[in-house]
């Protein structure tokens, strides 16, 4: 195979991954950059691709300004008690003024958004979440994006950020190859905004064989945003804030919209209510800043979702499992009933699959829920990723660096998943959050800041060595074995993948351990994630589908390492339910209540571990914890 | 559930393979028909699936924890707006649905920023995005801003 290298040069803003942030980020640099050229790299085929391919039934995150029902700050207290403190504010209260505008222009492309019959409004799930026939949102999200960039390469597998080589820590574009024609695609860029995906698949799945791809997070949310940033010696920020989520079992079908606008409940294995009784001992590990039924009985204060995920836990673990949702009352309803179907069908059509092939009837019958594997990610009730600039007005210097949504690489920009301490955006906070990005990135440029950049062909034809070296692997090691996939020479890359779920999975506080690691498993976790990624450099490819695969595994290894290492820096347990320092069990406001922030070194390797301080949005005349108001996400 | 293909009905136009988020659906160099070439990298997403102009492609549900004798079928149309499925259960009963899938014709209101009137100075350093202030509220009262919401940020542990 040839592997021809296609330049494409003299890129404004390539838009790294076109999900629902990277969407947004292509859509509005048009606007402020409309002579710019702007440039779309994108895994898959824009139409379908990121975490909202199969489409969604709601937009969790709509404040609702235009009928007083929240304001911005609202939604920031929300996400702040959530998270239990660990957001970054700014960046939340800044994604939270403008995401309205985001789900309006929706409306107005087409999107159907469910209205309350009685006022008109759109129609509340809960406090913020809107209901939708979203089975098109991406489709209509990409219209838009379409629209706006020049290009958009679809099945462009992007496996490096490119450096500028006249100045440090300056962006100058990205590569990577095409999963389809194996062609070597380089794209010298002044700016660049990531805002490729998550990570799925790092700790072991609970479905094994033919489901393992059966994930909460999508299969090819590969951590990509992570992987890209970090090589690049990006600073990140809540790598250790993985996510566990409680979710109808095996098919990971979401509870939202069975909580909150079906009204259904959990009870434990034998009928009971179980939540709050361990919710006394509980109290005792996280303070009760952080847990008082009381209040949040009389504020609507939610009960952080990890907390209810350790009752979860705990009451399985106590021999009185399995947790039932109970739905047999609400799905009487006829209306009720084929929203709680259509809730699936437009979002996880995989658990109306299992129900259908386990004859469950949720109106017969009350379904199991479990706790998933651990997803790290930065959209939803978790807010790993990258460390990045806030706005110009709400920031405070620590958190401001220039431009809004710029990583600590100038020109490197970032949205949804790929920003740190901004959960709760969601689908219409990741899109708003890549708006944000591309107006900054088009200021950077106007500023000056992005001349004289040079990208040196050594850099180009390095990295393109690098990018196709499984192919060559396998070339050269394959005729050593007469057949099969066992090989002293080379590992292909599922090969890695369960390697790295299995270490992942025992030493950092997986399913298998019930979520539980300490300091002396988190080293030998580190020492083992070294070795594997000198095995990295044995991955065999046999095609470009599998050479697509092997860079998904890279980038998943690069985030787990870095999730690994801030698991080990914060010593204490932040978030009982999403995982446990056996050797600190306790919540530590003393000493971690702090940002943790994380830099690798890309010529050694080496971590560099800092605590960055917590600020709060604080109103001096409120009762506190008054306004902590809002109900559980889904 | 991951996909597969029935034979007699794929013609091989290659559709699933552009589609799929995954890059699991390829064309089976022998019978020049797709087929799922990576069932547990499948989200069961159904991508493919509603791209199939043939009706071709069906899903099953995963072999590790789901029985045989089921399916969900799915017929979605971009002119008419609509997404309709059936839902067939091991036991027989059956169900169907039927959503919008959009308000508008596909495309036709989404407006070209390149043509839009370009954004002045006080725009660009200003905090708003493209149609900011008036699609925050649909009215014009504007961005919020910590000194009107009364806010300022600090260190240290409040709740």
């Amino acid at each position: 195979m040839a592997h021809q290298t296609i330049i494409e040069d003299n890129i404004d803003v390539l838009v790294v991954g076109a999900g629902l942030g990277g969407s947004g980020a292509a859509w509005e640099a048009r606007f402020w950059g409309q002579d710019k050229k702007i440039v779309i790299a994108e895994k898959a085929n824009i139409d379908r691709s990121g975490a909202v391919a199969q489409g969604l039934y709601a937009i969790n995150c709509y404040m609702g300004t235009r009928w007083g029902e929240n304001n911005p700050e609202d939604h920031v207290r929300y996400a702040r008690i959530d998270l239990m403190g660990m957001v970054r504010e700014d960046l939340l209260f800044d994604m939270a003024r403008h995401v309205d505008s985001s789900v309006h222009q929706f409306e107005d492309w087409g999107l159907p958004i469910m209205k309350n019959p009685n006022n008109g409004q759109y129609l509340r799930e809960g406090r913020w979440q809107i209901m939708i026939h979203g089975e098109s949102y991406k489709p209509i999200v990409a219209e838009a994006a379409k629209k706006s960039a020049d290009k958009v390469d679809n099945r462009i597998c992007v496996t490096h950020l490119l450096m500028d080589d006249s100045k440090e820590d300056r962006i100058g574009g990205a590569c990577g190859f095409n999963v389809r024609t194996g062609n070597y695609h380089v794209y010298k860029s002044k700016t660049v905004i990531v805002a490729a995906g998550g990570a799925s698949m790092i700790f072991k799945p609970r479905s094994v064989g033919e489901g393992a791809g059966r994930v909460w997070y999508a299969p090819w949310s590969s951590g990509s945003a992570y992987g890209l940033m970090i090589n690049a010696g990006a600073k990140m920020t809540q790598m250790e804030n993985r996510i566990v989520l409680a979710r109808f079992k095996d098919g990971y079908g979401p509870v939202g919209a069975y909580f909150l606008h079906l009204k259904t409940y959990t009870q434990n294995g034998v009928g009971e209510e179980y939540e709050s009784k361990w919710f006394p001992s509980l109290q005792k590990l996280v303070g009760k800043e952080y847990l008082d039924p009381e209040l949040s009985h009389r504020t609507h204060r939610p009960i952080p979702t990890c907390l209810r995920n350790h009752a979860m836990i705990s009451e399985v673990n106590a021999g009185r499992g399995p947790i039932h949702m109970v739905t047999m009352k609400a799905f009487q309803d006829p209306h009720l009933e084929e929203v709680g179907w259509e809730n699936f069908l437009g979002m996880t059509i995989g658990q109306a699959v299992l129900w259908a092939a386990t004859d469950v009837d949720p109106k017969n019958e009350n379904p199991e829920l479990t706790t998933s594997e651990p997803y790290v990610m930065g959209s939803h009730a978790t807010g790993a990723g990258g460390w990045a600039s806030g706005p110009e007005d709400v920031s405070p210097p620590e958190y401001f660096w220039g431009y809004n949504r710029m990583m600590t690489i100038e020109g490197l920009f970032g949205a949804g998943d790929a920003v740190g301490g901004t959960p709760h955006a969601f689908s219409s906070g990741s899109f708003t959050e890549g708006r944000l990005a591309a107006k900054a990135a088009c200021k950077y440029i106007d500023d000056g800041k992005a001349e004289g950049i040079s990208v040196s062909d050594k850099q180009i034809s390095d990295r393109k060595e690098e990018v196709f070296k499984p192919m060559e692997r396998y070339k050269i090691y394959r005729n050593e074995i007469v057949a099969g996939t066992v090989s002293p020479s080379y590992i292909h890359p599922k090969q890695g993948l369960d390697r790295l779920q299995k270490l992942m999975d025992e030493y950092c506080g997986g399913v298998t351990v019930g979520y539980m690691t300490n300091e002396k498993l988190l080293n030998i976790g580190l020492k083992k994630l070294k070795v594997m990624e000198e095995d990295l450099e044995c991955l065999a490819a046999t095609d470009l589908h599998e050479l697509l695969r092997a860079w998904e595994l890279k980038h998943r290894h690069r985030t787990a390492e870095c999730v690994t290492q801030h698991t080990l820096f914060r010593k204490e347990t932040r978030w009982p339910g999403y995982y446990y320092r056996g050797d600190a069990m306790k919540l530590d406001d003393e000493n971690w209540h702090v940002l943790t922030v994380s830099r690798r070194d890309p010529k050694t390797g080496e971590y560099t571990m800092e605590k960055a301080p917590c600020y709060h949005l604080v109103d001096d005349e409120e009762e506190p914890g008054a306004k902590q108001t809002g109900a559980a996400a889904s | 559930m991951p996909t597969f293909v029935y034979m007699t009905r794929c013609d091989g136009c290659g559709h699933c393979v552009d589609i799929c988020p995954s890059d699991i659906m390829h064309i089976d160099p022998t019978y020049r028909r797709a087929y799922n070439i990576e069932p547990d990298m499948c989200w069961e997403c159904f991508s493919c699936v509603k791209a199939c102009p043939q009706n071709a492609i069906d899903a099953r549900g995963y072999a590790d924890f789901a029985p045989l004798g089921h399916s969900v079928r799915v017929r979605r149309e971009e002119e008419k707006g609509t997404i309709a499925w059936r839902i067939k259960f091991r036991n027989g009963t059956e169900k169907n649905f039927l959503s919008p899938i959009t308000t508008k014709p596909w495309g036709e209101f989404i407006p070209k920023l390149s043509e839009a009137p370009a954004p002045n100075q006080e725009q660009r350093d200003s905090e708003y995005l493209y149609s900011e202030p008036k699609y925050i509220r649909m009215d014009d009262d504007g961005l919020h801003t910590l000194e009107k919401a009364g806010l300022s940020m600090k260190q240290g542990v409040y709740y």
